[in-house]
């Protein structure tokens, strides 16, 4: 179906939201982009799933796609997962857009929680759903205090939260939504991507950005901008991950999911990225435990 | 002690719409000096503390404060961010419930380490070990560094206050009922603590208190507020033994003898 089929139904609009509406967004999302890192507010709408299950990253998703995009949506780093699957199938139904679980292929990717293992190109959007988007939330609970502590750049307090991890756990032990200083200015909470992830932000090619539906914010990082993960100069920044290869396709260099397999110890360590995966094995690679 | 005043208050008012807070008050603050502020509750002294420690906007008055680059600036028409760096390297604000002052979500050591941190320390090491030291020097035990004011006594939390304060260094320090709430011991020992320090690192101090013994310990001078209005001023003992003004004279006569 395409674009003009959908308009002879005059209750239907191309992506769900209006078009006021995405123009809207699309005004957040654009300063954004000319203010990296920095929270713009935006009029969330009302979507049909439950705050946390993206309400924020749809949005966005559904300002940016046009009928030519191909659409590919990640879990955790997986295409199959529930959330995954429903809101692939929600823009395959009011979008009309072809999907895809290939990275590669992809022009918009959806994510929660990760960055494909693939590098991405200039020509990929990439929309985090985020949670909670104020980095200090938790170390400042007055908004209105953390907003002027943005514009005032007093970020000290990001580093007592990373001083208490050091003091209780004898080193950095924040692993997600592990916070970074975008181009020396303002401090940005990733989203809860896995520390793993937080190097593939840095000088990304793509267009990162993030939508926060329940705490109306949008944030962005336009293609190539400098993001650096705070730490100590004696605890610098460790973008950890298990110490073990896939067991499905043997890779030393993706981040690994721990899947327990019986109740007598047994794990499997398999690649979050399932596209990667899978990739991998079509090439050829094979890991311990692979069938 | 210097020729330059280190603060200089001029006319300092605040209306709390018909209401006056505190009106028209003057003084200098010289280097090394420290000033008490007394009256009874609602006398306008927390209002003029609030005022020039920036926490309140007067709606008259000039507060100079002689700073260490740029010499003496009107604080409440510099500019914000300017203001609140003041309040994390030269000034120092301690609260009367420790509480308001500390993050008490946060170990004592990372309290302590809070405002080395907002001035730029990165280096955990050398953050700790201040804070370390600074424990030390407000007899808390190094043992606790990793423990959380909530499960400090109340006499500690105020301690941990003053260590998280001073550490940067600051050249003046507001203190609003320092001892407030504490019993008599404690107190001692919070004045005994306070005396050295002030003492040991030339600091100035403004200490806002209805204890009158607090301020013939501590301060040097002293100012006697009412209904918004310095009454009296002088020496601390000048106007405790010899005091001139009405109420001044019922201010020390009001205190309880053993």
């Amino acid at each position: 179906m395409t674009v003009q089929d959908y308009q002879a139904e005059p209750a239907y609009n191309f992506a769900y939201l209006d078009e006021q509406t995405k123009r809207m967004i699309r005004r957040a999302i654009l300063k954004g982009l000319a203010v990296p890192g920095y929270q713009v507010p935006f009029a969330s709408r009302e979507m049909p799933m439950p705050y946390g299950w993206g309400t924020g990253g749809v949005q966005v998703s559904a300002a940016v796609l046009t009928p030519d995009d191909r659409f590919k949506v990640i879990d955790q780093g997986a295409d199959d997962t529930t959330n995954a699957v429903s809101i692939r199938s929600f823009f395959e139904r009011t979008a009309g857009v072809e999907t895809t679980t290939k990275t590669a292929l992809a022009s918009v990717i959806q994510t929660r929680h990760r960055i494909p293992e693939a590098a991405l190109t200039e020509d990929q959007i990439l929309v985090y759903q985020v949670p909670i988007p104020e980095p200090l939330r938790f170390l400042e609970p007055r908004e209105s205090e953390t907003r002027k502590m943005h514009s005032l750049e007093e970020y000290g307090l990001m580093h007592v939260k990373l001083y208490e991890d050091i003091s209780r756990h004898g080193h950095i032990a924040t692993s997600y939504a592990y916070p970074v200083r975008v181009e020396g200015r303002y401090v940005m909470d990733p989203s809860p991507i896995p520390k793993f992830d937080n190097p593939k932000l840095d000088d990304c090619p793509a267009i990162q950005l993030f939508g926060a539906g329940r705490e109306q914010r949008i944030y962005a990082l336009p293609p190539y901008t400098k993001s650096v993960s705070l730490d100590f100069e004696d605890h610098p920044f460790d973008p950890s991950k298990a110490a073990h290869p896939c067991g499905l396709c043997g890779a030393e260099d993706s981040y690994l999911d721990e899947v327990i397999l019986d109740d007598k110890g047994g794990r499997l360590f398999v690649c979050s990225d399932t596209d990667y995966c899978e990739e991998r094995q079509a090439q050829g690679h094979r890991g311990k435990d692979a069938a | 002690m210097s020729d330059h005043p280190l603060l200089s208050v001029t006319g300092v008012t605040k209306r709390y719409g018909a209401h006056i807070g505190c009106a028209d008050v003057s003084f200098d603050l010289y280097p090394g000096e420290v000033l008490g502020i007394v009256g009874e509750s609602g006398s306008g002294k927390s209002t003029l503390l609030n005022c020039l420690a920036g926490h309140l906007a007067p709606d008259a008055g000039q507060v100079v404060f002689d700073t260490r680059g740029h010499g003496p600036r009107d604080t409440i028409t510099m500019s914000e961010p300017e203001r609140r760096m003041l309040g994390r390297t030269d000034w120092a604000f301690v609260h009367q419930h420790a509480r308001d002052g500390l993050r008490m979500g946060v170990s004592a050591g990372g309290n302590v380490g809070e405002r080395l941190m907002a001035v730029g320390a990165r280096h955990y090491g050398d953050i700790r070990g201040k804070a370390a030291d600074w424990l030390d020097r407000v007899e808390i035990d190094t043992d606790r560094i990793d423990d959380r004011p909530s499960t400090f006594s109340g006499g500690m939390q105020q301690r941990l206050q003053i260590a998280r304060n001073l550490v940067t260094g600051p050249r003046l320090v507001f203190m609003d009922e320092p001892t407030g709430g504490l019993d008599v011991s404690v107190q001692a020992r919070i004045l005994d603590l306070l005396r050295g320090l002030v003492r040991d690192m030339g600091l100035s101090a403004i200490i806002v208190t209805h204890d009158l013994a607090v301020v013939r310990l501590l301060a040097d001078r002293l100012m006697v507020m009412k209904s918004g209005h310095v009454v009296e001023s002088g020496l601390t003992d000048q106007v405790l033994d010899d005091p001139q003004h009405g109420y001044t004279q019922l201010l020390v006569s009001s205190v309880l003898q053993v």
